[in-house]
């Protein structure tokens, strides 16, 4: 499967580059004394296969990645799955949060304004979804912050309560990044399927639901929105790489523990390893997301069934 | 009337006919055109895209604008300026923590903004609208590792390729950045050129240029590129928005234009550190930031025939 | 699902005696506004159906049958259309109604089939669905009710395997099956009034004549009132009662469908009939079309809108409109209307033609020199629609 055939290249590129890095990583493993020694050095190096050409050691890594071992990080010597672990439930949920969100929010006005299209709601949603388009989620973030952590007080301004602790707590921290990164998915998803909304209701089927006496609040929810739903499925998983970046930018900002701060944090210090395993795996969870879109559709639309 | 679109003779002077002579020069005619469309826009896009001039103006001639102070001046070091200080008549729009004035450090963020867009739209453009092209012309091997190329470039989000790419370089600046970014922007402009030129390939008067024994080199660069060319300029724009706020995203994180420089996102990010006290050196870059991003959208939008708050003839 | 739509005042039954008419449409005038202007598809149509009785409106792309259906209905949805006049519908006046009235109506009173039966379905939703969704809306019954009547109503058009039928969707499924699905959907909450627009143009020609028979025959049945709209004077023949025929928005020939062919009155009549290839012709005939081209809808010249095209006209048509008025029939009596100057048939008519074909007016000289004229051809036309009628 073509999945399979990018996820390896993808991880092999990313592989690829670590190796090419200046520096020795033997000497990252062993102590400053232990590095002088230049035959110990080379000896370990044969022994723990770094002279091995690079398709082999790609190869022992991959059969290491996908039994769980990623390696160590080179700063905290702790392995980084560990490190991945935790920290994967809280970058998911705020991925989740948003993109739920932006469904919420942006499918019901989407529907809204393109069924009313060209009147004052329809006008002013759109000016909403171009502004809103144009903020970036750390301004956002920030005046959010100042409204509701500085001035109001009612939100922690940073911080991550996780759900196993307290519902509430979690809902708190997770509301104004979560916010900050929707407001964009909303505007986008929102444009999309009221174009799209547009066209089908000028679709003959349309008329002839109307002209059974079915209700337009029917007709739009059971006739048009699943025949109008197939680009924003696909937007929905293209923009994942934007959100990717998003909770990278968020996570900074409002302080959470999440991956993609230890990414940050794993590149101020330099730690290879550990970037290199956050790479592959970002990288690999954007792959596999963008090819569960294409069974979505599948089930959105009945007629590409045939051809799968 | 004569039908001016039909051919006239030469006159026997060697001249142009009467009707070509009669247009005024090139110029004049594009500046004209730009000027009537300014004033068909509706007057949302018509104040966006008199910032986007003003904002243009201010960043490449940001040096010679009188009386604009030097961005990186910290007064207070020499007891001479106050920090976190209010608009003024000294300082329009007040100084940052760091005693520097704040409008100075607008209009040079600005530039950094600038040669930015400018430099990564510059490469996608001429990099990836030639790549793309030959390979929608030329087909064959070229064309599959062109486009492995695009699909690889595209499997990786842009800042996690950049976090990686500056690891792994173990370097800043905003030269880096721009490299780093123009990379993974060629894929998007190749992709789209590809398309295009796959089209205009099949057209007849390529093949007729063929046909009369035209070189493919030549044919490229006066048959296909031109004719790709526009779609790529048009989605220049909606790319430039997108660098714009990528640019400000990385300097806000710390790891795009190291710090003396004036950058939007930086200052924002210099800002947040005091925005219990003082909240306003963060808002003059905010702004402009903001309103930069929202003007190239709809004014990109205006020009693609395609306004927002358009109503259709239903 | 509750009927959600009983409430609405206005909609209730009325009481109508049983011998005034079930539809009667006084002067309907139906306008689109678009930039160029005003494109006037209906102008001034006026009519009445009893019923039982099946009309068929006949006239070419643009006549405005199409719209004139869909304004009786009032199905013209769209903010730039104008509709005047006076419909009435069971003693109620549709035009007044507000839409939300008339969705209680739709599909339950009034129907229409279309045109296009793979357009006209959902591609999403399945085949069952689409045939009960607005029984349990109108009627309110259960799941499983609305299943059967769902079977029911896939038997009585005559689809084989109905219960596996229930779970499919409409492009796994053939024109022909589509569109008796289509009339199934129609049918369902035992409509009035029902209106066929152009069923069978999107159809093979083999199964054309399916579709109309059972169209016809679910009619009787249910002692239904049908129109039937069509471009095909074939397709009306032998299976309306009355027939009308339209031109530029208007009524050209209205009559008893046996009159109209054995009598017709309206050159444009006359020439759809004559254009018409008929199988008993020499091999090599030419195939006698109309010449020329209908009027732009946004700028239709003064007097007859056929006067360009046609073969008998004189120059009182190109200047003033003629009123459709009852003409001299063997059979019709007073139900035959036309509005024409020079009628066929009729010495005025005769006159005119040979007058224009001294002066070589090109579409007399034309119809003059083309195949079979007139009486003839009319004649064949009424004897073969008279075997094709029935089941």
């Amino acid at each position: 499967m073509r999945l399979v055939a990018t996820l390896l290249f993808v991880t092999f590129v990313t592989f690829m580059a670590t190796s090419l890095l200046p520096g020795d990583p033997v000497n990252a493993l062993i102590p400053i004394e232990a590095q002088q020694d230049r035959e110990f050095v080379e000896q370990l190096r044969e022994e723990w296969g770094f002279n091995d050409p690079l398709p082999v050691r790609y190869g022992r890594w991959l059969g290491d990645a996908v039994r769980g071992d990623l390696g160590n990080s080179y700063v905290t010597g702790r392995p980084i799955i560990d490190e991945i672990t935790p920290r994967l439930p809280v970058t998911g949920e705020l991925m989740v949060v948003t993109v739920l969100l932006g469904i919420l929010i942006g499918v019901p006005l989407g529907l809204l304004s393109g069924y009313r299209e060209g009147s004052r709601a329809d006008k002013a949603v759109s000016a909403f979804a171009q502004i809103g388009l144009s903020i970036p989620n750390f301004v956002l973030g920030l005046m959010l912050i100042y409204v509701f952590a500085i001035r109001l007080r009612w939100l922690p301004a940073t911080g991550w309560t996780r759900i196993s602790d307290s519902v509430t707590g979690n809902l708190k921290t997770v509301a104004m990044p979560a916010i900050a990164l929707a407001v964009a998915e909303v505007a986008v998803y929102l444009r999309v399927l009221r174009s799209d909304i547009i066209i089908t209701l000028k679709e003959n089927y349309i008329l002839s639901a109307r002209a059974k006496g079915l209700t337009d609040r029917f007709i739009l929810f059971r006739h048009a929105l699943r025949p109008s739903s197939l680009t924003l499925t696909t937007l929905i998983g293209l923009n994942i790489a934007g959100l990717i970046t998003g909770t990278i930018v968020v996570e900074q900002l409002f302080a959470i523990p999440g991956l993609g701060r230890r990414l940050f944090s794993a590149v101020f210090q330099r730690d290879y390893m550990m970037v290199q395993g956050l790479t592959v795996l970002l990288a690999a969870a954007y792959v596999i997301i963008n090819a569960t879109v294409d069974f979505v559709y599948m089930a959105i639309d009945p007629r590409i069934r045939r051809r799968a | 009337m004569a039908d001016p679109t039909e051919l006239q003779p030469l006159q026997e002077d060697g001249q142009a006919p009467a009707l070509a002579r009669s247009l005024p020069p090139f110029r004049v005619r594009v500046g004209r055109s730009l000027w009537n469309a300014f004033r068909e826009m509706p007057w949302p896009t018509r104040v966006c895209a008199s910032w986007l001039v003003l904002i243009v103006t201010a960043a490449i001639f940001a040096d010679w604008i009188p009386g604009l102070q030097d961005p990186n001046y910290q007064g207070f070091l020499f007891g001479k300026g106050k920090t976190l200080d209010p608009p003024s008549m000294e300082h329009w729009l007040g100084t940052d923590n760091v005693s520097r004035d704040i409008l100075a450090r607008v209009v040079h963020g600005a530039r950094t903004s600038l040669i930015f867009a400018g430099g990564v739209l510059l490469c996608g453009l001429v990099f990836g609208g030639l790549l793309g092209s030959a390979a929608g012309f030329l087909r064959g091997r070229f064309e599959a590792v062109v486009m492995f190329y695009v699909d690889v470039s595209l499997a990786f989000p842009a800042l996690v390729f950049f976090l990686f790419a500056i690891t792994m370089l173990n370097r800043r600046g905003l030269g880096i950045m721009t490299v780093a970014v123009s990379l993974l922007t060629i894929a998007p402009f190749t992709r789209i050129a590809r398309a295009n030129s796959l089209s205009v390939s099949n057209r007849e008067f390529v093949t007729a240029a063929r046909a009369i024994g035209t070189s493919r080199p030549r044919i490229l660069v006066r048959e296909i590129i031109p004719n790709v060319y526009p779609t790529l300029v048009a989605y220049s724009l909606v790319v430039a928005a997108v660098l714009i706020l990528l640019e400000a995203t990385l300097s806000f994180l710390g790891i795009g234009v190291p710090i003396p420089r004036a950058s939007w996102g930086g200052d924002i990010n210099m800002g947040r550190r005091d925005i219990a006290i003082n909240v306003w050196p963060m808002i003059p870059p905010i702004f402009a930031l903001v309103m930069t991003i929202l003007s190239v959208n709809v004014v990109s939008d205006w020009l693609r025939g395609n306004a927002a708050s358009r109503s259709s003839a239903l | 699902m509750p009927a959600e739509n009983a409430a609405t005042p206005g909609t209730g039954p009325v009481a109508v005696p049983a011998e005034s008419p079930l539809l009667r449409v006084d002067d309907l005038h139906t306008s689109f506004h678009v930039a160029d202007g005003e494109v006037r598809a209906v102008r001034g149509v006026s009519l009445t159906l009893d019923r039982g009785r099946t009309l068929g409106i006949v006239g070419e792309s643009g006549s405005g049958k199409t719209v004139l259906a869909r304004s009786i209905m009032r199905l013209n949805i769209g903010g730039n259309v104008s509709t005047s006049g006076n419909v009435e519908f069971e003693g109620r006046d549709l035009l007044g109604l507000p839409l939300n009235a008339m969705k209680n109506l739709w599909g339950t009173e009034l129907a229409m089939v279309f045109q296009d039966p793979l357009t006209s379905l959902n591609p999403v939703v399945r085949v069952g669905r689409q045939l009960t969704e607005h029984v349990r809306s109108h009627v309110g019954v259960s799941r499983a009710e609305a299943r059967q009547t769902a079977i029911d109503l896939l038997r009585e058009v005559r689809i084989p395997d109905a219960e596996a039928r229930l779970r499919s969707f409409p492009h796994e499924l053939s024109g022909g099956m589509r569109q008796r699905i289509c009339i199934a959907i129609a049918l369902a909450c035992e409509p009035a009034l029902l209106f066929a627009d152009e069923p069978t143009t999107a159809l093979d020609v083999t199964v054309q004549h399916q579709i109309l028979n059972l169209l016809g025959r679910e009619q009787r049945d249910r002692e239904m009132t049908m129109i039937l709209v069509t471009h095909d004077l074939g397709v009306v023949a032998g299976r309306t009662d009355d027939t009308i025929v339209m031109y530029a928005g208007r009524v050209v020939e209205q009559a008893p469908t046996r009159a109209l062919f054995t009598e017709m009155r309206h050159p444009y009549s006359e020439a759809l009939v004559q254009s018409i290839p008929r199988i008993g012709q020499r091999s090599h005939t030419r195939l006698s079309a109309i010449t020329g081209r209908p009027p732009d809808p946004i700028d239709i010249p003064p007097g007859c809108p056929f006067s360009p095209r046609c073969p008998y006209a004189q120059q009182k048509c190109r200047e003033e409109p003629p009123p459709l008025v009852a003409v001299s029939d063997a059979a019709g009596g007073a139900s035959h209307l036309a509005a024409c100057w020079y009628p066929v048939g009729t010495d005025a008519g005769r006159d005119a033609f040979a007058r224009n074909l001294a002066d070589r007016l090109p579409q007399t000289v034309v119809v003059a020199e083309g195949s079979e004229f007139t009486e003839s051809a009319a004649a064949t036309a009424a004897s073969d629609s008279s075997e094709d009628g029935g089941a």
